[in-house]
């Protein structure tokens, strides 16, 4: 989120108050000794060897489909390992489900929280060994009183009773860290825990992490994202195709390393070209091909007003919760308004709906890839042909034939690797079930094409794919509107940039002015008067008040840099909006 | 997850979707190479006639079944709408078998209209939309036959529960006939591919301009026609319109023969096949656990377990 930052908090990773004892003897607590893990048709992994120090944070990283994820479930003991073994403390050990790894003390944090949402905090805490009373019921009183007490050690302060679906992600997230603490785990792992994180509860994560790193505990933390590796982690596990590339010191790895390390190939050059691709000139046509104004939706928008032109790749910019995927999906027919009007081609949309949209022109990449956008039962050629199907037929009737030419092309250029059409997409990488997606809106031969985080949670080869493929299609004509919550992916990518503020535009960027730092300037710029008449009265109504420190002890490593303040003092408003729905 | 050693790419997941997949025909195999060896006239042509007569009505049904449970929902009214195309039927026939006929399915198409609409555009659970005509259905059939079992002397009607064409009973073709036809509407047609999407994913499916009330609705209507033209039949067979017993229980065996049949209750996905075979492995079984001399209360209890059996094999296969 704040990439900028990075490089100041490089030199002490794991926070100002953590005890670091470097002269400690590394005694491995955790270890994969050449394992290998094999499924039908893969070698997920082969031959890998994982080392965890005590007391390290270590980073596991690669693209997708390296074997992160298969060593990770190994570790935990989802999967067991074909050949090789486990030691955990030095001795051999085996686990047959992933509970006997969670009582040896391996707890896993998944990316979704996996918790129960119904419940109470203390509940979630407490499941399975809850407290009794002498009568053999629940100590409920203990219970919150223990619970309280825990999440305060985080700095975290919550009421224990309330259900914990009505937290933020990031609170529930530091819920479920704190029953892995209180589980006396050794060894924590996490898989992508910031990818669903507002930037401030990224910062309040970081602390309870350092907090886990004092007490001793162990590590291994995956990320896409390197500003975050680099800030927390001590050491590093490259994997790529199932096998051990590189493990060694952080400190030691400089980041091109690191990602061509990944990539395996050399990354100077996949930079050179973005930036080329980039420089020559689009020239977008006069005529807008999309406008729309007045956009309004309770809550959510407020008459947002936009218009896009063929061949120009425009860049929605905004906090989270500033309306950017409410406005996407308003363009796209899947969200009802209250008012507003959307003209494409000059024709104005009588009914909204994303039937009607999608007749006009417009696609929409929806965010949530998983929950909105595969059909996971179903192959790759049906999802690709999805929303083609009555094109593709006649009288009803699905032709076969064309399907098939259609799914050739799209696997073909946009590069999808599956076994074949007929593979379930459920199973492929994420990146490759994004390019799928991609395929079934490109199958439609839009005009407007909406991408809303298209290259969220997918491994650095499939996002600079992307990221050309978007630069292909805005120089073939297509009208991109492009959000990402990467600052520098929205600024090299676009070519104008909207910037939303709750659910309002706030300022444009065009030409020149499209630069990290002029975006930082409107964000900053429109934070902060609208905080105070709103952040005040109802302060226990946002989750976690307890992290409103956060500024103030991040600040302290991170020497005030320039990204901080926007991201901080925005925070309590995009809450504040989260929080009825 | 697995407890003791196996060879590699035989680990349990991949059974369970074998078994998911193949079980059902075999175990139908195994019952008539049982009944072969073991069970004496069971591998007659009369015998497999009946049997093949006997379960028709249940094919007709459990296919709308599997069409709507293909779609992440459940139909319970389809039992008493297999009444109300019965009761509904003698009214009619003084007009001639077609218009009664026509009568009869339409009311399917009624009640599917009604389901349909209150679980995509009131937006109600499946299961309790269905459970107001599972109720009502049947009150309304009863209302409507004066609460009455009335023979049927229309020779039409009759002659479609008992003739036969080149040897086989034309309810059989009929459902048959029905079979491939749903087979061809989920596979080839626009509307099947876009009915497994939607219960797929839903919000993907209408993100992707699906018309998912559209396909909802539809698929009520066709489990709702089915289920009349099973009553029609059923009718025919019993010789006398009877509103109060006719299709009691038909929901539940029809759901059996989906998910026997190896059709997820999560949706997105739908064996037609494997339905019709899991209705006739139903039948098989009880006749071969009644000419065995054991009681209907022990067949029952062993219908259960392969039930169990079944719901077992899709949990363990979606563990994956």
């Amino acid at each position: 989120m704040a990439p900028p930052q990075a490089s100041a908090a490089q030199s002490a990773p794991p926070g100002p108050d953590g005890p670091q004892d470097p002269a400690a003897p590394p005694a491995p607590v955790l270890e994969a000794v050449g394992v290998s893990k094999r499924f039908p048709g893969v070698v997920a992994l082969d031959d890998v060897s994982f080392t965890l120090r005590a007391g390290e944070i270590h980073a596991l990283v690669g693209e997708n489909g390296a074997g992160k994820s298969t060593l990770i479930k190994i570790l935990t003991g989802v999967h067991r390992p074909d050949e090789g073994e486990l030691r955990l403390g030095g001795e051999a050990v085996s686990f047959h489900r992933p509970h006997e790894a969670q009582q040896a003390g391996i707890s896993t944090i998944y990316q979704e929280v996996n918790l129960v949402p119904l419940m109470s905090v203390a509940r979630n805490i407490f499941l399975g060994r809850e407290p009794k009373t002498r009568l053999g019921l629940v100590d409920f009183r203990r219970m919150h009183r223990e619970t309280a007490e825990l999440l305060g050690g985080f700095g975290i302060t919550t009421d224990p009773r309330r259900p914990l679906h009505t937290l933020g992600i990031g609170t529930q997230q530091m819920v479920a860290l704190a029953r892995a603490v209180s589980v006396r785990a050794r060894v924590v792992v996490m898989d992508e825990p910031t990818s669903s994180l507002e930037p401030r509860e990224v910062e309040t994560l970081f602390r309870v992490i350092g907090e886990l790193h004092g007490r001793g505990i162990s590590l291994v933390y995956v990320s896409h994202r390197m500003d975050e590796l680099y800030r927390i982690c001590d050491r590093v596990t490259v994997l790529r195709d199932g096998r051990l590339v590189h493990t060694g010191d952080l400190r030691d790895t400089d980041r091109v390393r690191l990602v061509s390390m990944m990539l395996g190939r050399e990354l100077a050059r996949v930079r050179k070209e973005a930036a080329e691709g980039h420089d020559d000139g689009r020239t977008p046509a006069a005529e807008p091909v999309l406008t729309a104004t007045g956009l309004s939706r309770r809550h959510l928008l407020d008459g947002v007003a936009l218009d896009l032109r063929p061949g120009e790749v425009l860049g929605l910019g905004g906090l989270l919760g500033s309306g950017r995927t409410e406005t996407a999906k308003a363009l796209a027919g899947a969200l009802p308004l209250d008012g507003g009007d959307i003209e494409v081609g000059g024709r104005r949309l009588r009914r909204i709906s994303s039937a009607a949209a999608i007749r006009a022109g417009i696609s929409l990449l929806p965010e949530d890839r998983k929950a909105e956008g595969i059909i996971p039962g179903l192959s790759v050629r049906e999802n690709i042909v999805l929303a083609a199907l009555p094109r593709l037929s006649r009288f009803g009737f699905v032709s076969r034939r064309r399907q098939d030419r259609v799914v050739d092309i799209f696997v073909k250029r946009l590069r999808i690797k599956a076994a074949s059409p007929e593979q379930k997409v459920g199973e492929l990488s994420g990146g490759n079930q994004q390019k799928v997606l991609l395929a079934r809106w490109l199958c439609l031969e839009p005009r407007v094409l909406l991408l809303d985080e298209p290259t969220r949670g997918i491994d650095v080869g499939a996002k600079a794919e992307v990221q050309t493929l978007i630069e292909e299609l805005a120089a073939e004509g297509l009208a991109v509107l492009l959000i990402s919550s990467e600052l520098e992916e929205l600024v090299e990518g676009a070519d104008r940039i909207v910037v939303l503020r709750a659910g309002t535009v706030a300022g444009e960027l065009t030409g020149g002015d499209v630069t990290e730092g002029a975006l930082l300037t409107v964000l900053a710029e429109t934070a902060p008067d609208a905080v105070p008449p709103q952040g005040g009265p109802e302060a226990d109504a946002a989750p976690e008040p307890g992290a409103a420190d956060v500024p103030d002890e991040a600040a302290a490593p991170g020497a005030g840099d320039v990204p901080e303040p926007p991201d901080a003092a925005a925070a309590p408003e995009l809450r504040k909006e989260e929080d009825p729905r | 997850m697995t407890s003791f050693a196996l060879p590699r790419g035989l680990d349990r997941p991949r059974i369970a979707d074998a078994l998911q997949r193949y079980g059902v025909y075999a175990a139908v195999l195994a019952l008539l190479v049982f009944n072969g060896v073991f069970t004496d006239h069971f591998l007659t042509t009369d015998n497999l006639r009946t049997q093949l007569v006997q379960v028709a009505p249940v094919v007709i049904v459990a296919l709308g079944m599997a069409l709507v449970i293909g779609t992440e929902g459940v139909d319970l009214s389809v039992g008493s709408t297999m009444a109300l195309s019965g009761a509904l039927l003698p009214l009619y026939l003084g007009y001639g078998l077609l218009p009664a006929l026509l009568v009869a399915l339409l009311a399917g198409v009624v009640v599917g209209l009604v389901n349909g609409s209150l679980v995509s555009l009131v937006g109600l659970q499946p299961i309790v939309a269905t459970l107001a005509l599972f109720v009502g259905g049947r009150g309304l059939a009863l209302v409507i036959a004066d609460g009455q079992l009335k023979q049927i002397e229309n020779t039409d009607l009759l002659s479609l529960g008992t003739d036969s064409v080149l040897g086989i009973p034309v309810v059989v073709l009929i459902a048959g006939v029905l079979a491939a036809m749903v087979a061809g509407l989920v596979q080839r047609t626009t509307f099947g591919r876009q009915l497994v999407a939607v219960g797929g994913n839903r919000k993907a499916a209408a993100l992707a301009g699906l018309p998912v009330r559209r396909v909802l609705i539809g698929v009520y209507v066709i489990c709702g026609v089915l289920a009349a033209l099973a009553g029609v039949l059923a009718t025919a067979r019993l010789t006398a319109s009877d509103p109060s017993s006719l299709g009691n229980l038909m929901e539940l065996s029809a759901i059996t023969a989906v998910v026997v049949g190896g059709t997820p209750l999560t949706g997105g996905s739908v064996r037609v096949l494997g339905t019709v075979f899991g209705a006739l492995l139903m039948q098989l079984l009880h006749a071969t656990l009644v000419t065995h001399d054991l009681h209907d209360s022990t067949a029952q209890m062993v219908q259960a377990g392969i039930i169990l059996v079944a719901v077992y094999v899709a949990r363990e296969r979606r563990a994956r």
